[in-house]
Formats: C-alpha cells, structure tokens, sequence
C-alpha cells in the first residue's frame, strides 16, 4: 500500500517545486512614468465613430481623440470656446453663424484641418443619421438640404445656416457635443467603402486633430491612445493612455492599491469610504450633470391628477437616501439641469412629509391610497433607492411592487409607454439646459402615433401646452441673460407641475494614486480630459 | 472444364486481402458521415433554438445598437437594416445561409465581426480551460485513487473535505480572496488580466493562445508575463475541477476494489501497485475520461465569474454580455463554438473509449 504514497508524494515535490519557480519570479511593478493606465468598464463601446458614439465609455474616448468645432476645455469648463475654430460671428437674425478656421492644425496624419473638414463632418452627421444626430438636426437641417446649409464660404471660413428658431447661444453648445467633432476628411473618404462615408471603418480607428490617437481597441479588454506630440495646446505629458475593462470594482480597488492601476472609474461607494485612509491615495469629486428622477406615467389613470404627483414628490426621503446609500456620489437636487450649470434653479421645495402627502392623496380621492408598479434597473444605487420609496410611499397607503430589469428590457417598455411609475436616470446630451428641457418638458404631440420616444414628458404621456412654449421661447430667445432667466422659471414651474420628480444629481468620485494630477471629468457624459495628466 | 470466367481473374489473391480492407474503408467513411450528419442535426438545433429564444426574449437588440434615446426614425431605419420586419423563418433561413458561407455576421457590441471576436475571446478560454483542466487530472486522479485505497483513513478524509470545499465555495469568492491573499498581501502574483499592460500586443497574436504565441515570436518575457498571470485563474478553476474529478476517481475506485477480480489478483499474489492501476484503475478509466470530458467541456463554456473577477477577455463573459445586449449573431456564434466543443470533445472521448477498453472496439 505504500506504492500510492510514494507515487503522490513524488508528483507533490514536482508540483511544488514548479509553482515555486513560477512564483519565485513574479515581479511588482508600478506603471511608467509617462503612461496613464486607468481601470473601468468598457464593455459598454460599440463604435468610436463620433457621429454615432453615445454611450459613456466611448463619447469619453471620442473626447480625448477629436477636436470640436466648439469646446469646454478643461482649463474652464463653464466657458464655451473654439476648438478647432478661432472665431465666429453671428448675423443679426442669429441664423447665420460664420466661422473662422484655428491657423495651423494639423490632424493626426499630418493633413491640415480645413473648412472643407468641419464641414464634411457636419454634413456626414446628418447623412449617416445616427443616434446622436438629432442634437443637429433639430435645426432644420436634412440629408438632403445640409449641403446647402453647411457650406464653405473660403479657405478660412465656413458657415452654417439653421432654419428652426433656436438661439446661437445654444447652437454653438450643440456643436460642442461629440457630433461637433471634427474628423479628416480626405482620412476618412479614404476608407469609405461604397460611399458610407468611413461609417465601417470609423468605429475601430481615429481620424482626429485631438489630444490623443487610437492604437487600439479591444472589445471587454483595452483601450489604447496615444499622445498627439503636435497638439495645439502642447504634447500632452502622458504618452500612453491605456483604459483597461475591469468590471468587478473589488479587482479595481486591489489594482490601485498595488499601483498597477493610476486611476480607478468605477468603485463603489463603500469602497471609496475603504479607502479614505491610504496616504497613497487621493479622492477627487467632481460634479456630474446627470440625474436620477421618478416618473409617473399621465395615462394610468391614479397618475393622471397633479396631486398625485405633488403627493408622491412629499412621499420621497431625499435626504434620508443623500445621507445613507447615495451619500459621496450623489446629492441632493430638485430641478431638470443640474446645480453648478449655467442658468441651473436649485429650489429644492420637498421634504419627506407623510401627512401632507396623504392630505393630497385624499383630496385627489386615494384616501386609502393605490397599488403601482415602479420599473427600476437592477443595478445599485437604483434597487436600493427603489426600496427606499417603496417603504416611503406605503406610509400614505400606496402599495408599490418593484420591477427590476435590466436596461435592455427597461427601455423599450419606457419608450412604448407601458410602465406606470418608474426611476430612472438622465444626463444632457450637451452642455446647453434645452438639452434637458427639450426632454423633460416639451411635449408638442402627446399622440400615441407621434413616436417621440425619445422625449421623457412623451415617454409619460404629459402633455401641459404652457410649458412645452415656454421651452420653445426659452430656446429662441437670443438675449442670454432673458434666456436664463426663461429657464430658471420654467424649471421652477416644472418641478411643481409635472409628473417627474427629481431626486438626486451624481457626483463622481475618482480614486487615484497620490501624485497623479489633472485629471478632469465635466459635468457631461463626453467631457473627461485627460491631456492634463501628470505623475 | 469451364470455369465461370468473370470470378477467376486475381480473385485467388485480390479478395482476401483487399475487401476486408475495403470493408473498413467502407465502415470507416460510414462512421465519418455518421459523425458529419450528427453534427449537422447538432448545429441546426443548436441555431435554431438559440434563435427562437434569442427572438423572444423581451430584449431589443435594435435599442442595443442605437441607445434608448433614439429617435423613432433612426431606430425605424435600423430595425429595417437588421432585417427585423421580415418573419422570423425569413430571418432564420437568411442567416442560415448566411453562417454557411462562413459569416456569423457583425456582434453588436464590438462593432466587428462575431467570428473575428469570437477568434480573440476563446483562446482565452481555452488556454484557462486546458490547464484548469490538467491541473485537476494530474492532482485529482492520483488523489482520488489514494483516498479509495486508504478508504476512512487520514488521506480518505483530507480529500473528501478538499473536494467538498473546492466544490461547493463560490469560484467568484475564491476568486477573490486569492486576489486578495496571493495579489495584495504576498505580491506573489501579478493582478488580474491576461498580461501586464506593458507588454499588451507586444507579440503578434497567431493563435490567441498568449502561451504559444509568445513562444512563437520567441519573446521569453512575454511568456513568463503570461504564465503568471494564469496562475490564480488556473489554481481556482482548477480547484474546481480537481475536486470534482478526485471525488469521482475515489467512488469509481471504492466500486472496483470490492470486485471479487481484485480479490482474486490479490491471492494470486500480484504486486499491490499492479493490482490497483493495472487492474482496478483500468476498469475506471472509461467513466473517468467521461468524467474528465464534461468537465473540460464545461470549462470551455467559460465562467462567467472567474472571467469579470480575473478581469479576462473570454468567451463567457462575451456570451452573457451579448445575452443582455440581445445581441443574437454574437450569441449564436458562441453557442456554436461551445456546441462544437461538446460534439469534439465527445467524439475524442469515444476514440479513447476505444483505445482503453477492448469491448468498445
């Protein structure tokens, strides 16, 4: 019997004497000094072209990839300037806007940035009609007139036309959204295949005048930029900027503390309060436009009275949620546009106050309250924030039942209309509060055949003609301060009077290494710089 | 004398030596489209039921693509391009078609072709998978086999309690607290992913199988970056794997050493070691390579926790996402492979079967 104890023992002295050697020479090692490696999720990419990108991960590559006709630069992110334009100029009717050229760009493959790109650009968003399309076409703009209203006027301007009645304030911070980039033009046509305007070839490769270049993208794995030495406000210090996909925040929090990582995106709140005590490591917050908000949908008929909606607006613990499971990454906000934006209302009238949410339930003539449904993702902070106003709202006797989905199952009964209440979040497409207006209170047809799935008020079959004009004023107006003072009533008048009620904004928090510095993320999704890098 | 003209010619040499050989060509070609047909059957089952499910499901893929902020326009355009207003046997037989010719289509979360991807996250798998699953034979087997013949002994216990343990712990918790032990604490292990990022694309990728690749290019540093790195992955599959195999081994053994045969060879006077491996463990070896072959199989499935906790571009984690992205060639793509896989690893299984056990031959 001693046959099988030998044989065992001689394969664990084997086996032993391997994985010593194996380990023996694993080696630590903190990243270069000229290389930015960031862990966060990418699984959400599907393209890096800028005319269909709109998801998070990838806007913010597209950011740091293309110069825009207009920018917020990170050296100010609340004052709107060229990008690869130096100046422009509006005609009186505030129709007509004519740019001059930035001298001396150059993109990435050494051809200089002419009018003829910016335009083509344009004209190619339009064309290809994707997604994030609508941020110009709202101003009248088709494939088939946009040639004629986005022209080259000479070898140093070029001009665009609007139809629609839209202020220039708010059309030059729509070209500053992510379809405001400006892509190569001979680049690009060079890869077109059958005129698809490089639509296949722009999802996997860079055609850019931006602080970085692409080197590579691997889908659940990396991304890879380079620095562009020849940018125009200087070769950016980092060389390299590699996003790695780490999905689960544990395996990123161990990554920053061993120092593989430089920054970690994506960690939990409890994760960063873990943290607060590693000298190593430094904290950094910044504001994000995006809010979390409930919504109550005008067609059920429970939901269809005003008091209901002021009734659940009392029935939610704002603060017992910012001071528990939200607190450090979301605060506090009441209003469509985000507090520390221009023209943002920061009123925040509610407070959790059962008896006056059920005086109002009971002049609505729910005494006894209702059952409902809320739609949440199944994500976290929603779940928990989803219990939250479950247990608030059966205080005043309605009987909620949370329905946790995943987004891919969510949106779409959203965008038919078929939930009743549901919490959800929202983050303006760009910095210009008629981003968030236009979503969140025009609705100029409530129809079921109008299909504008993508209008939050529509999506809730809410329809209130006054303040659908008011964002029609707001956003024609061309004086700026009447235009804000426009927005700061219609927001005040749309946080009493609509089904929507907002809860939280988000606040980022990024942990990094101590002595990387310069990181900048702005309040929207496609404003994160990371040029400004230094370690 | 006349004999019949036609049976004569070459038949006193040709016949006897020539048609049995035939006759095992003929059997032979019979087996191969007997293997080709199950595997046709396979595929068309696997793709369609993929599929049904896949169009059923209360997932958009076309809001997968465009985001949920679509206009209805561009989301009426795309749901066209993706041939979704035509019936559902239309879009089946399409791409069906469209799979024979060797494109699985565009995945809708890479933007790039399923085949391309699917060549890029499942030698990831496989190079996890078929080490995990070498570390369970080379450990488990001879484990399994020790704590049968010390049956309630010392040894009998301590891989009954490992193979418990490794069988029934989370492989996402223990994947985790080895991270935590082995990667922060002891800092003998690099961090989670395939290679340090330093070195990522540094050797042209051939196989996908980092290992060989490496070795092809020649670039001993990328090797040694890459064995490293499989190292907790591969110990924590492998521990799975190790328990399930010992604790099958061990009861396979446990019913063969009560046959009266070893009791006879025992009298007989054979050495112990011949009478445990050549006669017991031969008798096991058939259930055990069935054993062995679902757990590879199952291993190259991918795991989706081991891949997200070990940050690892495999085919698992491209599967479930692609699930929840509706995104269906993807998903496809996948079950064909990991159907592949199955079928292979069955008809390797049944050779083996042949080569151990005479009966089966």
């Amino acid at each position: 019997m001693g046959v099988g104890w030998r044989t065992w023992s001689r394969t664990l002295a084997g086996i032993g004497i391997a994985a010593g050697v194996l380990l023996g020479i694993a080696v630590q090692a903190a990243t270069p000094p000229n290389m930015l490696v960031m862990g966060t999720r990418l699984d959400d990419i599907i393209t890096l072209d800028p005319a269909e990108v709109f998801e998070f991960s990838g806007a913010e590559v597209t950011a740091n990839i293309y110069d825009r006709i207009t920018m917020y630069e990170p050296e100010n992110l609340t004052e709107l300037v060229g990008g690869v334009v130096e100046s422009w100029e509006i005609a009186d009717d505030g129709k007509v806007i004519t740019f001059k050229m930035r001298p001396g760009l150059t993109f990435h493959s050494g051809n200089p940035v002419r009018p003829e790109d910016a335009v083509y650009s344009l004209r190619r968003v339009v064309k290809l009609n994707k997604t994030p399309s609508f941020i110009v076409t709202q101003f009248g703009w088709t494939p088939e007139n946009v040639d004629e209203l986005v022209r080259v006027v000479d070898d140093e301007h070029f001009q665009i036309e609007i139809t629609e009645d839209f202020s220039p304030g708010l059309v030059l911070n729509a070209l500053s959204a992510g379809v405001g980039s400006v892509v190569d033009e001979l680049e690009v046509e060079a890869h077109a295949v059958d005129d698809d305007m490089g639509y296949g070839w722009l999802k996997n490769n860079s055609a850019g005048s931006g602080a970085f270049k692409l080197v590579s993208w691997n889908a659940n794995e990396s991304v890879v930029l380079e620095h562009n030495p020849d940018y125009r406000h200087g070769a950016p210090a980092m060389e390299r900027v590699i996003l790695r996909h780490v999905p689960e925040p544990a395996a990123q929090r161990l990554l920053l503390e061993q120092g593989d990582i430089d920054i970690a995106r994506t960690l939990t709140p409890d994760q960063v309060k873990g943290l607060a005590g590693n000298a190593d490591l430094v904290l950094e917050n910044f504001p994000k436009a995006t809010l979390l908000y409930v919504a109550a949908n005008a067609s059920v008929p429970e939901l269809s009275d005003p008091k209901v909606w002021e009734a659940l607006k009392y029935l939610i613990d704002y603060d017992g949620m910012a001071t528990s499971f939200l607190e450090g990454q979301y605060i506090p906000h009441q209003s469509f546009w985000g507090s520390g934006l221009w023209a943002s209302a920061d009123a925040k009238p509610y407070t959790l106050d059962v008896e006056k949410g059920k005086a109002l339930l009971a002049e609505a003539g729910y005494p006894d309250g209702f059952s409902m449904t809320i739609d949440s993702l199944n994500t976290s902070p929603y779940m928990e924030m989803a219990e939250s106003i479950q247990s608030t709202f059966a205080d005043a006797g309605i009987t909620a039942e949370i329905v946790p989905q995943d987004g891919s199952a969510l949106w779409p009964k959203y965008r038919a209309r078929r939930h009743q209440l549901i919490l959800a979040r929202w983050g303006p497409d760009y910095l210009d509060p008629h981003s968030n207006a236009d979503s969140f209170a025009s609705n100029p047809d409530n129809s079921p055949e109008a299909g504008l799935t993508g209008v939050l008020a529509w999506r809730n079959a809410w329809d209130d003609p006054e303040i659908t004009a008011m964002t029609a004023a707001a956003r024609s107006e061309l004086d700026l301060d009447k235009r804000k003072a426009l927005y700061e009533e219609l927001q005040l008048r749309h946080q009493t009077n609509s089904p929507f009620a907002v809860i939280v904004q988000q606040n980022e928090q990024v942990v990094g290494r101590a002595g990387v510095e310069g990181f900048v993320s702005g309040p929207s999704f496609d404003l994160v710089f990371y040029r400004n890098v230094t370690k | 004398m006349a004999e019949p003209p036609v049976a004569v010619s070459g038949a006193p040499s040709g016949a006897p030596s020539s048609s049995p050989r035939l006759e095992a060509w003929r059997r032979r070609g019979a087996g191969l489209a007997r293997v080709l047909a199950s595997l046709a059957l396979t595929f068309l089952g696997l793709t369609a039921i993929t599929f049904v499910i896949g169009r059923v499901m209360p997932l958009d893929p076309v809001l997968a693509i465009v985001g949920d902020r679509a206009p209805q326009d561009v989301y009426d355009a795309m749901y066209v391009q993706l041939g979704l207003d035509q019936p559902l046997y239309v879009q089946y037989l399409r791409y069906l078609g469209q799979i024979l010719t060797g494109d699985f289509g565009i995945s809708v979360q890479t933007g790039r072709p399923v085949l391309n991807d699917l060549m890029r996250f499942f030698p990831a798998t496989l190079e996890l998978a078929t080490l995990a699953t070498l570390l369970g034979v080379v450990i488990g087997v001879p484990a399994g086999v020790l704590a049968a013949v010390h049956q309630g002994k010392l040894i009998d216990h301590v891989v009954r309690v490992v193979g418990l343990i490794g069988y029934s712990m989370p492989v996402f918790w223990l994947g985790m607290v080895a991270l935590l032990v082995f990667y922060a604490k002891l800092g003998w292990v690099p961090g989670p992913g395939r290679l340090s990022v330093f070195y990522d694309g540094m050797v042209p990728p051939v196989t996908g199988l980092l290992l060989v690749d490496s070795l092809i290019a020649g670039n001993a540093t990328v090797f040694w970056n890459a064995v490293e790195h499989l190292i907790l992955p591969v110990s924590i599959l492998g521990a799975f794997a190790l328990a399930y195999i010992a604790r099958m081994t061990r009861s396979f053994m446990l019913d063969q050493l009560r046959q009266e045969y070893v009791l006879t060879a025992r009298v007989k006077g054979l050495a112990e070691r011949t009478v445990i491996w050549r006669h017991a463990f031969g008798n096991v070896l058939v259930q055990l390579i069935t054993t062995i072959g679902l757990t590879y199989a199952s291993l190259l499935e991918g795991s989706v926790l081991t891949e997200t906790v070990f940050a690892w571009p495999g085919i698992g984690q491209y599967i479930t996402n692609a699930l929840f992205n509706s995104d269906m060639n993807a998903v496809i793509g996948g079950t064909i492979v990991v159907g592949t896989c199955f079928v292979g690893i069955n008809m390797l299984s049944d050779a083996l079967y042949r080569t151990v056990d005479p009966r089966a031959r």
